[in-house]
């Protein structure tokens, strides 16, 4: 960006930051918040451990599970209520209820059904991703122009081939986008779902540094679930305007 | 006809089935639904520690009725009010400051951005380390999980004003303050508004986990408490109530935007 | 019709003069090229060219809203640093606040000029007569439609009184027989009052159709390709305007003109 006529890079204030934590760090302020260089030096050590291995192993397993129901789930509904009226005033409600509800208050009930478990991650992240992909899958289904459906049967197009031709592709945009956010929430759901059951996977480390009081230890893991959100967040925005070049033509 | 929606919506305009088409109807018949769901699922029962709807609503009358839950709430309610109150005075002013100065953004929104893709809860124990596990421990965590978003919303609802309306204003000599009064604060008010409900949102999820994960209080002992005695009744019906309460909280936040704020909304709304 | 380049010893009085003014926005791209220009006092003056060609960028350098990278404009004999009270300009996007009433829109010039509330409600509301939207003062920019919203933007701007109104493709957002409508009112308006019209529009029909004088801009980066005084009769019906020969004849001659450069 530019700021007084000078071209600055975006993130570049975060060496600024990353500084001034340093020096806080360095001062001993407060124990809670040891100095940067610390906390990646850790990185270093703790990341090839097979501890932290098992963990990622554990944490990426559930991810990768969830959003896949979150998908698979979510996408055809998304798609039904875009297309059915009927299905959208009767979902449309609970979608719209359960995108802003505290969500963190069902793990409890999750954990009660299923055990203190992967299943009961794996649900939770199906939990905090599927209201956003419903809801902006719709979104993208209900913005098709209808001229393109009417193209498409004027040329002899069964319904599945309209819909996997001619559907799919014109609410992509919206769906990946929806995806994306999907897994925005995912991460966070990963976590508060570790943290609850706080016997698996990262939540089980968290609970292991934070009991002894190892504040390097969880900063370091902190910012290992960080970058790796907010990498994950970037690498879908990239696919996402690598599909959006013919978004804002699609009327 | 310009989408799919409209184009449907006037198909199914006819009228083939009135009644059922009302809004209010479906409305009610999909809770219905539910409610029915939810009381067979209990009866089956498809587990031990799944209560029928009946059973849940029981137990929630009892707890109104004999103060505890509302003793539970003022509890819980507490930091989420002053937490809330401080995100949205502190996330506005810092977003509004970051939208009018290149500067205060270029320093500010990477913190923010990084904030708001990650997940904040797990900064939770770190807080306790801190702060404590009392109401400033709480009201920190509110504020942690609330600020990013109501931030943000903010910083672009100020970039995003139209810039045809600043020219608007430059045109006819407006003053700066008058800029940013008159069109730039008054034309990112929507944004700012569903930032806050955002913000509310993250608000409610904070003092939740907050009392899951530091001490239970309020609420979030009422979860715990009857989990752990296996009193499920109980622990359902305090989570349909945090839920419900956090649902009308923000409904009642958007009903106070179109009321006294856009008038112009409430034509489409 | 008569078609000539004009010099500076020109009959009547000059409201606007523009001289030697260049842009270059960031980037390289060059929108004016050294562009000298006057404007007659009480005149509508168009500048019509094709799209992109900058003219709209002229008009928004006269009205103090863009900086030139060289030269200098002056109005009134009065060097323009920025913005100021003798000129008004009217949006192709029309500009509207969508929160405030119609009657608070067109009064907000004066708002801005700290004019008491009852007084700039009753200037408003003389000029929202004036273009035709009585009663309804107190409706919102969503509820109207495309031509009723411009005639706000076109009130506002005459309510601070001007002696320039810069006109940005006023009537490009509406639908033809509005269009149309518009430019009958436009001729009465600029009979009636006493001000300097400055009228961008990329549409040959609208400018030979309004204007006192057309300047013809070229393709990027624009320079004064030519200056046409149409000469058409305007006392007769605004109708018969369109089927007399002087308009027709000028129509083809531009559209000759400018084929050149879309070829």
């Amino acid at each position: 960006m530019i700021i007084g006529g000078i071209r600055v890079p975006l993130f570049a204030s975060l060496i600024i930051w990353a500084i001034l934590w340093e020096i806080a760090g360095r001062s001993g302020a407060s124990f809670v918040i040891p100095p940067l260089s610390a906390i990646f030096a850790r990185i270093v050590e703790i990341v090839p451990t097979p501890t932290f291995l098992a963990a990622l192993a554990v944490t990426a397993k559930t991810f990768v599970i969830g959003n896949a129901i979150a998908i698979l789930v979510g996408i055809p509904i998304g798609v039904a209520m875009g297309r059915s009226d009927l299905a959208d005033r009767t979902l449309l409600p609970w979608v719209n209820m359960f995108i802003s509800a505290p969500l963190s208050a069902l793990v409890p009930v999750i954990m009660v059904l299923f055990g203190l478990g992967e299943t009961t991650i794996i649900l939770t992240v199906v939990l905090f991703a599927i209201w956003i992909i419903v809801l902006d899958t719709r979104a993208g289904v209900r913005s098709i122009p209808p001229s393109l459906v009417e193209m498409a049967r004027s040329f002899g197009a069964s319904r599945l081939q309209a819909f996997g031709k001619i559907y799919v592709w014109a609410a992509l945009p919206e769906i990946l986008s929806s995806i994306r956010l999907g897994m925005i929430r995912a991460v966070k759901g990963v976590v508060i779902g570790q943290l609850l059951v706080s016997i698996v996977g990262f939540g089980r480390l968290f609970e292991l540094y934070s009991s002894h009081f190892l504040m390097e230890h969880f900063w370091a893991l902190l910012f290992v679930i960080f970058a790796f959100a907010f990498a994950l967040n970037e690498a879908l925005a990239w696919l996402e305007r690598r599909v959006e070049y013919y978004a804002a033509s699609r009327t | 006809m310009a989408t799919i929606a409209e184009a449907s919506a006037a198909r199914q305009g006819g009228g083939t089935r009135p009644i059922l088409a009302h809004p209010l109807v479906l409305r009610l018949a999909s809770v219905a639904v539910v409610c029915a769901a939810w009381e067979y699922a209990g009866r089956v029962p498809i587990s031990p520690a799944f209560p029928t709807f009946l059973e849940t609503m029981a137990a929630l009358f009892d707890m109104i009725r004999d103060g505890s839950l509302g003793k539970a709430f003022a509890v819980t309610l507490e930091p989420l009010v002053i937490g809330l109150a401080a995100s949205v005075i502190a996330g506005v002013g810092l977003g509004v400051l970051m939208g009018l100065n290149r500067f205060a953004e270029w320093l500010g929104a990477p913190l923010f951005i990084i904030a708001q893709a990650a997940p904040m809860a797990a900064l939770i124990p770190i807080i306790t380390f801190a702060y404590g596990i009392g109401l400033l421990a709480k009201v920190v965590t509110v504020c942690m999980m609330a600020m990013p978003v109501i931030v943000l919303n903010s910083l672009n609802a100020i970039r995003h004003t139209p810039t045809s309306l600043i020219e608007m204003g430059r045109s006819f000599q407006a003053s700066r303050l008058n800029l940013i009064a008159k069109i730039i604060l008054p034309s990112a008010a929507p944004v700012i508004f569903a930032g806050l409900r955002l913000g509310a949102a993250s608000g409610f999820i904070g003092v939740i986990l907050a009392e899951l994960l530091i001490t239970p209080t309020g609420i979030g002992d009422i979860i715990t408490y009857n989990q752990s005695i296996a009193e499920y009744p109980k622990m359902y019906a305090a989570i349909f109530a945090i839920i419900a309460v956090s649902v009308l909280f923000i409904e009642a936040l958007e009903w106070i935007e179109l009321t006294l704020f856009r008038p112009e909304k409430r034509a489409s709304a | 019709m008569t078609a000539r380049a004009e010099h500076y010893a020109s009959p009547s009085r000059v409201a606007v003069e523009v001289r030697g003014v260049s842009k270059i926005y960031d980037g390289g791209v060059e929108a004016l090229n050294d562009i000298s220009l006057y404007f007659p006092e009480g005149q509508l003056t168009t500048l019509l060219g094709p799209s992109g060609c900058g003219k709209t960028t002229l008009l928004k350098i006269i009205a103090g809203l863009i900086a030139p990278t060289s030269g200098s404009v002056k109005v009134e004999g009065r060097e323009v640093t920025g913005p100021g009270p003798e000129r008004a300009f009217v949006f192709q996007d029309f500009a509207l606040m969508p929160w405030a009433s119609v009657m608070r829109n067109v009064a907000f010039g004066l708002e801005l000029r700290g004019v008491a509330k009852t007084e700039r409600e009753r200037v408003a509301q003389g000029y929202i007569g004036e273009v035709g939207l009585k009663g309804f003062e107190a409706a919102y920019p969503h509820a109207l439609s495309g031509g009723m919203r411009q005639r706000v933007g076109l009130a506002r701007a005459l309510a601070v009184n001007a002696k320039v109104l810069l006109m940005d493709e006023p009537f490009s957002a509406v639908d033809e027989q509005t269009r149309r409508k518009f430019q009958e009112d436009l001729l009465r308006l600029v009979a009636q009052e006493r001000k300097t019209f400055i009228f961008v529009t990329h549409s040959i029909e609208e400018a030979v159709y309004v204007s006192d004088r057309i300047v013809l801009l070229s393709k990027r980066p624009s320079r004064v390709s030519e200056i046409i005084t149409p000469a058409i009769d305007r006392s007769v019906d605004p109708e018969r305007i369109r089927r007399s020969q002087a308009y027709l004849d000028t129509v083809e001659a531009i559209w000759q003109g400018l084929k050149r450069y879309l070829e």
